[in-house]
């Protein structure tokens, strides 16, 4: 009974839902309670006690029916067995044949080799060869099922980690259900001249047709329970650390994932921690002057708070032609940004500076992003003309609170970099932080001005994957929390 | 007591019968909950968006076990003093003024210091007894006897200190007061909390609970709930109405109407005794439905055709219940 508990429970961990140990003990409780025989009370239950958000339903559902999918593996083996169960129709002679040619065995030398070979089979490692062979030619479904999953027991199929696996680990465990045997059976049937053209060869080639097919089936549902979910895991780490020009467009989807996720996880964070900085603390001063009239003994008392100051944010977003590839991205994270953070002044540009956060406000992320796209992005950089935009029309909202990102390459088309409104933001915000997609090296070559801006920045860093974002603005809402 | 728990809480099929007494129509993952909750000695997290009926669940198990019900809303910055229990502070200062001339009674007879303290100390206990402690809802909630429904409502609403300062009382059933001691519930209340998920609950909180997510329903279920809390509509057209809300739900809203909007819609339209749903009349009501402006604004084109459909599927469910 708890074995295949167990079972599922890897399951579930393999499939992203946290189980914890006591979370175990509480399933095995509610087990106890509910028992094995209503399915749908047993999934309820379950669910119940193990998965515990909405996410980890959806899951706990997938991975439960596969699961069970699984052990009722019958109802698949009875449609197996339909097919079997025709071909007694016409072998039901042949059936009877065979302990027919059994008897006849004594007499007919062919025939007695073939009933000798299965029982110098038997003989020889135990039942579970021999049953092979009959089991198929009795189109015993349940024993077949039982079989395999010993067999799988035996050949560790749940540790499939990739999916090309499946068909070596297949063969595996049917060698282990004794398919050499059962070979064996077959070609001493086929090159036999004298065996008896009763279809018993046929039957037990298409049994094998199916047990293979079924152990394939077997494995691919090892692999979704036990491997898919890490697989995909793998896939969103490597694209966390993948330079962002280079994630294919085909990643695009699971990115817009990735940095939705670290939105989240960076925002819960930050909720939390403005409310620690919250706490009350005795207000002596005005205490004591409230209860003057009491003759100074305190029965009113006066709570002090502290209130924190929210991070505000200025973010310029490069999406001009030079960073085209990043560009998105950039995008992707000031909406995650914008969810984030309680005061966010978005921008973008080109050479024009465009403000977006009503974009970002309005739009779901995959309408909002080809909209400012088409709207200012892929034409030629002029920071000059973005930062003379910005003195003009923006700079008065800058004050000793401000934040100003700014995401880009810093290459301006030899433009005049007008630096020194780069210095004027630099006086009036409390930092000013580039983000560059360039590695260090590139800063400079060319067209760059990076080396004009960097002195007028607090920070300037290479960011060009997901990772890096995730620590750069971890740093920043840590400091702001901190003022 | 607990007899009458057992009772009404013996299985699944009891427990949504049971609710349906109270009109409460459950479905199976509810009743389910109820059933391991008493079973485990747990308390039940419920999520689900606003209005799918968390906090009525509370209430409706209250009123079906007839147990009294302690409900305690939470919000940012709620603390244990107002949660749990407070020193009545107030009483405290206004007692030791008022003995203030006592003292010297009390304290008749002590020679030196040490005398002194010796006498006060056998007093020592007595500003800080029961007799000074204002209960809270989580103390009072294990105060009853018999038991009761405790609600801890919004969890998500309240700081995360307070959601650690829980897990003493959700896990063992018992608080400690430095002064006192520690209380224990004679019989462990049935607890539920609820959240809206404006942000993620502790990891510890949620394996000490076990957690229930009700989704927005089917149209039939939603149709036997609207049945059974406005049982004055017409069967035609509550099919009609749920048959529209459900397909409101299909559309790209700010705000999906839930379970208590059909319920307050149904009502409204029980009020205006409307015969059928009218396009005029579906507009100038849809605000009990919709909460936006926008949303209703962006929808207003596409009410025929809902209607429309909303009319096959009555007619359909019609014809299917007189075959």
């Amino acid at each position: 009974m708890q074995q295949p508990f167990e079972q599922f429970v890897r399951a579930l961990r393999a499939a992203d839902v946290q189980v914890s140990v006591a979370e175990v003990l509480d399933a095995t409780e509610v087990i106890a309670a509910v028992g094995y025989d209503d399915r749908q009370l047993l999934k309820d239950a379950l669910a119940l006690s193990v998965a515990k958000s909405v996410e980890e339903k959806e899951r706990f559902d997938t991975a439960f029916d596969l699961f069970y999918a699984r052990t009722e593996f019958k109802g698949e083996f009875d449609a197996w067995q339909s097919p079997d169960d025709l071909a007694p129709d016409e072998q039901e002679p042949a059936e009877d044949c065979e302990p027919g040619g059994g008897e006849g065995g004594d007499a007919d030398g062919g025939a007695s080799g073939d009933g000798s070979a299965g029982e110098a089979g038997s003989t020889e490692a135990g039942s579970t060869e021999a049953s092979l062979a009959e089991m198929i030619l009795a189109g015993d479904s349940q024993a077949l099922a039982a079989a395999m999953e010993a067999a799988a027991t035996e050949v560790g199929a749940g540790n499939i980690k990739v999916f090309t696996q499946r068909n070596y680990l297949a063969r595996q465990m049917l060698d282990q259900m004794g398919l050499r045997d059962l070979e064996k059976m077959i070609s001493a049937i086929d090159r036999d001249p004298e065996a008896p053209a009763d279809g018993k060869l046929e039957a037990l080639k298409q049994g094998r047709v199916q047990l293979f097919n079924e152990a394939r089936e077997y494995m691919e549902r090892q692999f979704e329970l036990y491997a898919r979910t890490a697989g995909e895991q793998f896939r969103e780490e490597y694209l966390e650390r993948t330079v962002l020009s280079n994630i294919p467009p085909r990643d695009f989807a699971i990115m817009g994932r990735v940095v939705r996720r670290m939105a989240k996880k960076l925002a819960s964070k930050y909720v939390r921690r403005h409310r620690r900085a919250r706490r009350g603390h005795l207000d002596v001063r005005r205490t004591l002057r409230r209860n003057m009239a009491h003759d100074g003994v305190p029965f009113e008392t006066v709570w002090k708070y502290q209130t924190i100051q929210k991070p505000s944010v200025v973010a310029i977003c490069d999406v001009s032609g030079s960073v085209a590839s990043t560009a998105r991205f950039l995008l992707l994270f000031l909406y995650s940004l914008n969810e984030v953070l309680a005061k966010l002044d978005s921008f973008a540009f080109s050479s024009h500076l465009e403000k977006i956060s009503a974009e970002l406000e309005d739009h779901s992320v995959e309408e909002a992003i080809p909209v400012i796209l088409q709207k200012i992005g892929f034409r030629s950089t002029d920071y000059g003309q973005m930062l003379r935009d910005f003195r003009d029309n923006h700079l008065a909202s800058i004050d000793r609170r401000t934040t100003v990102i700014i995401l880009g390459d810093g290459r301006t088309n030899g433009a005049d970099p007008e630096q020194q409104i780069m210095k004027q933001i630099y006086e009036r915000a409390r930092r000013v932080i580039w983000l560059n997609p360039e590695p260090l090296s590139s800063w400079g070559t060319g067209d760059s001005e990076m080396p004009a801006y960097q002195p007028y920045c607090h920070v300037a860093k290479t960011c060009n994957t997901v990772k890096q974002l995730e620590r750069i603005i971890d740093d920043l809402m840590r400091s702001s929390v901190r003022a | 007591m607990s007899t009458s728990k057992d009772i009404h809480l013996a299985s699944v099929e009891k427990i949504i019968s049971g609710l349906g007494t109270v009109s409460y129509v459950a479905s199976r993952q509810i009743a389910t909950a109820i059933l391991i909750a008493q079973n485990l000695d747990k308390p039940i997290l419920v999520e689900g968006s606003a209005g799918v009926g968390k906090t009525e669940l509370a209430l409706s198990t209250a009123a079906l076990l007839d147990l009294p019900l302690i409900r305690m809303q939470c919000y940012e910055g709620l603390d244990e003093s107002k949660a749990l229990y407070e020193w009545k502070y107030g009483k405290q200062l206004l007692y030791t003024q008022v003995l203030k001339d006592k003292i010297g009674d009390v304290m008749q007879g002590a020679v030196g210091l040490r005398d002194s303290m010796t006498q006060l100390h056998q007093f020592s206990d007595v500003f800080f007894s029961e007799d000074f402690l204002e209960p809270r809802p989580l103390l009072k909630a294990l105060q009853y006897d018999e038991g009761c429904v405790l609600l801890i409502d919004e969890i998500d609403k309240s700081d995360e200190e307070f959601e650690a300062f829980l897990l003493e009382i959700l896990s063992a059933f018992q608080v400690t007061i430095p002064e006192i001691g520690t209380i224990k519930a004679k019989t462990p209340p049935i607890v539920f909390l609820t959240s809206n998920n404006t942000r993620d609950l502790g990891d510890a909180l949620k394996r000490r609970c076990l957690h229930l997510f009700i989704p927005l329903p089917e149209a039939n279920l939603e149709e036997q709930i609207v049945a059974a809390r406005v049982p004055d509509i017409e069967a035609r057209l509550r099919r009609k109405l749920v048959s529209f809300v459900q397909q409101l739900r299909g559309l790209d809203l700010k705000k999906l109407p839930s379970i208590s909007e059909t319920i307050d819609w149904a009502r409204v339209l029980v009020l205006l005794h409307a015969e059928d749903l009218e396009p005029d009349l579906v507009r100038e009501t849809l605000n009990v439905l919709l909460k936006f402006e926008e949303d209703i604004r962006n929808t207003d084109k596409q009410i025929p055709e809902m209607l429309r459909q909303a009319e096959k599927v009555a007619e359909h469910g019609h014809l299917a219940a007189t075959i």
